[in-house]
């Protein structure tokens, strides 16, 4: 019997290894002229790419400030990843689209060539009417670095809600930017962080205002195109009293042979009452087979929830990039306040994946919930790290933490590292792991049942993924129940 | 053609050797059971059928439906009419016994150039065929076999193979682990699926399952190969004397009365 479990997880294995990149459904480059910072990175090009956005003087102080902090920084060496040294100044830090010169104009005005690349992509550049059953969803499209249009603005506008490129809220609400930007991820928080706040090029912002609950869910689609560029977006949602917004960002990239850098930070503030949903599928390109290209998805994501009640909730679905370090973060600072993260993280061939969460729990009452489905296939590592941290005034904090390893053939490996600290003693911390494969037997059974043996693992891990795919805005559930199966093709048939 | 033709298969788990000579031919139409010890090799017998991985034939044939089944993957066999009612069902995680039972369907009616069935006559079909196993909705909505009780399992099973509507179905000691009650509601769904167009092999240690379903023929399996083949009568001689005289038997002549079931 062990023979013949051996057996198929051998073929398993053998499938595993013929999945190349070429599988990869968004590899293709968009051939449009392009305006480029000259490659290196200095005070001038910061200069640079501030004069380039019109920013104001104080924005490129704060710019300078960060790019001054980094250089005495050192880039983290903890995480359970092993790159080449990247060489900061070989890398171009803008590039543009040169019809987006004069700023992002309307839609009917975006380069045909633009809308094109979207439309592959199955992004909805247009405002399309809407299908029966299916919400509408508003739309930011972030290529290179930078915005090339947003969708269904007048209608959000009616309700309040604003929703545009960073590059625009800085100049038309330069003082929410400048009230938040950086309060909840400050310039020297790491390493990265600081990097993407001296050269952050565009990104989304969102502000809901009190008591409104955002008539659609809002998204923003980055893009890199291209080559030798970094992707460093700044993201900034706030969602002020009693308010309610679900956002959800997608990701990809061209196939390349060399890797690339994409350096986000992510700053979400929720205040009383407010709740912000907060949805990834990122699929940016992952390299081919041999681990040659792919993205180096280097982010920094963190949420405050800065008044009683606020509710913040992470899901994301990685499946993308060669390499990912990424911790989704929650501070429960107000009374009563709620975190959540819900991952679901797939490596493939030579993918490396250290990714997961903390949970600061300061105010009272505050309770945190974490879902982790890792799985590892081919020659990939995948780690789950956490931290719950449990503040001494943090009276009655709870958190419940599930992490679950899925492992595919056995050249792959998983890991989980979890810290807890509990500093009062009323906190009621729990933990549960499981690490499993996929066996023999399982794949048998399906198989019987006439299944390929690509449907079988698909239908095998997305029942391990269901309590996270379940999180997922019904519009991107199926897209994302997809993915999962796309990305272990070939592990698989 | 015969829907399935065994001949002289020998095969080994480990240098084993487990079956040795088997033959067996089904017709469609009829039921046949396969009584025989532990360790006579019935369950590899099945396994072997449905190409359970490591389980290879050394030698012989096995064709279904005049096709060389030892060169069909798994999956090729269930699209062609296979369905192998597990002993131990497996348990998936996550996955809810309807969409198992959707997604195994879609496969299989793809796999013979069908179109999928629609979602609404999917529901209407599962609803009647589970109704009749007693599987309720609240089982079909739970992950599939994730701590279903024994008996629960295996009226599952039965309710996969109305679903799937096999041309043969292998049954592997589908009575192991049931009370009366459980054994009656199971036999029910088998015998109501028995037509002209299907064939049946029961395969199993005693004779309790055979008073619920009628067999065509028994057929004695000892030290992997049929021994003895009669009526239904013969299940219940079994069922008073034992396989004791079987055990030193193997070599005898008994196997010239193979081919007699068939005459």
């Amino acid at each position: 019997m062990s023979e013949a479990k051996t057996g198929i997880d051998r073929e398993t294995v053998d499938q595993v290894a013929n999945f190349g990149g070429e599988n990869y459904k968004y590899g293709f480059t968009t051939d449009i002229d392009a305006d480029k910072a000259p490659n290196g990175l200095n005070a001038d090009i910061i200069r640079f790419i501030s004069a380039k956005k019109g920013e104001p003087e104080w924005l490129l102080e704060w710019r300078l400030d960060a790019f001054e902090r980094w250089q005495t920084m050192q880039e983290p060496d903890w995480a359970h990843v092993d790159y080449p040294k990247i060489d900061y100044q070989d890398l171009c830090y803008y590039a543009a689209p040169k019809s987006m010169e004069d700023g992002p104009k309307s839609l009917d005005e975006v380069d045909p060539e633009l809308l094109r690349t979207y439309e592959k992509l199955g992004i909805p550049l247009q405002e399309q009417e809407v299908l029966a059953g299916v919400r509408k969803v508003a739309v930011d499209a972030v290529f290179d670095s930078v915005s090339v249009g947003t969708t269904f603005r007048e209608e959000l506008a009616k309700a309040g809600v604003i929703f545009c490129s960073f590059s625009e809220a800085v100049k038309n609400h330069p003082d929410l930017v400048r009230k938040y930007l950086g309060s909840v991820v400050p310039q020297s928080d790491n390493y990265f962080a600081a990097l993407n706040s001296a050269v952050f090029s565009d990104g989304s912002f969102v502000y809901i205002p009190p008591g409104v609950r955002c008539p659609m869910e809002l998204s923003t689609y980055f893009r890199i195109n291209e080559a030798n560029t970094g992707q460093f977006e700044r993201t900034l949602v706030i969602a002020d009293r009693g308010s309610y917004v679900s956002y959800l960002e997608g990701c990809t990239a061209p196939m390349r042979d060399e890797n690339q850098l994409h350096a986000a930070v992510v700053e979400l503030v929720a205040l009383e009452d407010a709740e912000i949903k907060y949805s990834t599928v990122q699929n940016w390109y992952p390299g081919d087979a041999d681990g040659r290209g792919g993205i180096y998805n280097f982010v920094t994501k963190r949420g405050d929830c800065r008044e009683a009640r606020a509710r913040i909730s992470w899901t994301q679905v990685e499946t993308g990039s060669a390499v990912t370090w990424k911790y989704p973060s929650c501070i429960l600072r107000g009374d009563e306040t709620v975190g959540e993260f819900y991952s679901i993280a797939i490596s493939n061939n030579l993918q490396q994946v250290d990714s997961g969460t903390k949970m600061l729990h300061l105010g009272r009452n505050t309770s945190s919930k974490i879902i982790s489905k890792g799985i590892s296939a081919g020659r990939s590592s995948n780690a789950y790290r956490g931290q719950v941290s449990v503040h001494p005034k943090a009276a009655n904090a709870r958190n419940f933490t599930q992490c679950d390893s899925l492992l595919i053939g056995d050249k792959c490996a998983a890991h989980t590292v979890p810290y807890i600290e509990a500093k009062n003693i009323s906190a009621v911390l729990e933990h549960e792991a499981t690490t499993s494969k996929i066996s023999g037997d399982q794949m048998f059974y399906c198989r019987q049942r006439g299944l390929d043996p690509e449907e079988a693992v698909a239908l095998i891990v997305n029942g391990f993924c269901r309590d996270v795919l379940q999180n997922l805005p019904m519009e991107f559930a199926v897209e994302a129940q997809k993915l999962v199966g796309i990305s272990l093709e070939g592990s698989v048939g | 053609m015969a829907l399935l033709e065994i001949e002289n298969l020998h095969a080994g788990v480990d240098d084993k050797a487990i079956l040795n000579g088997f033959d067996l031919t089904i017709q469609a139409g009829e039921v046949h059971a396969i009584m025989g010890p532990n360790g006579s090799g019935k369950s590899t017998l099945s396994y072997l059928l449905a190409g359970r991985d490591g389980y290879e034939a050394q030698n012989g044939n096995v064709r279904f439906d005049g096709a060389d089944l030892l060169d069909m993957e798994p999956e090729a066999r269930a699209i062609a009419g296979m369905f192998l009612a597990f002993q131990y069902p497996l348990e998936i995680p996550g996955v809810t016994n309807m969409t198992f039972l959707r997604t195994a369907l879609n496969a299989v009616r793809r796999g013979r150039g069908e179109d999928e069935m629609d979602p609404a006559s999917f529901l209407r079909m599962v609803r009647e065929k589970s109704r009749a196993m007693g599987v309720d909705d609240d089982m079909l909505k739970r992950p599939l076999n994730v701590g279903f009780s024994g008996g629960e399992k295996k009226r599952n099973e039965v309710l996969q193979m109305a679903v799937l509507e096999p041309r043969l179905a292998i049954l592997d000691e589908t009575d192991s682990g049931l009370d009366i009650d459980a054994l009656q509601t199971v036999a029910d769904g088998v015998n109501a699926m028995r037509s002209d167009a299907r064939g049946m092999l029961v395969i199993t240690h005693y004779q309790r399952l055979l008073d619920f379903i009628k067999p065509d023929f028994v057929h004695v399996m000892v030290h992997g190969r049929i021994v003895r083949s009669g009526g239904p009568e013969l299940a219940e001689e079994l069922e008073r004397s034992g396989y004791g005289a079987y055990l030193g038997a193997e070599t005898g002549g008994q196997g010239n009365e193979v081919g007699a079931a068939h005459a």
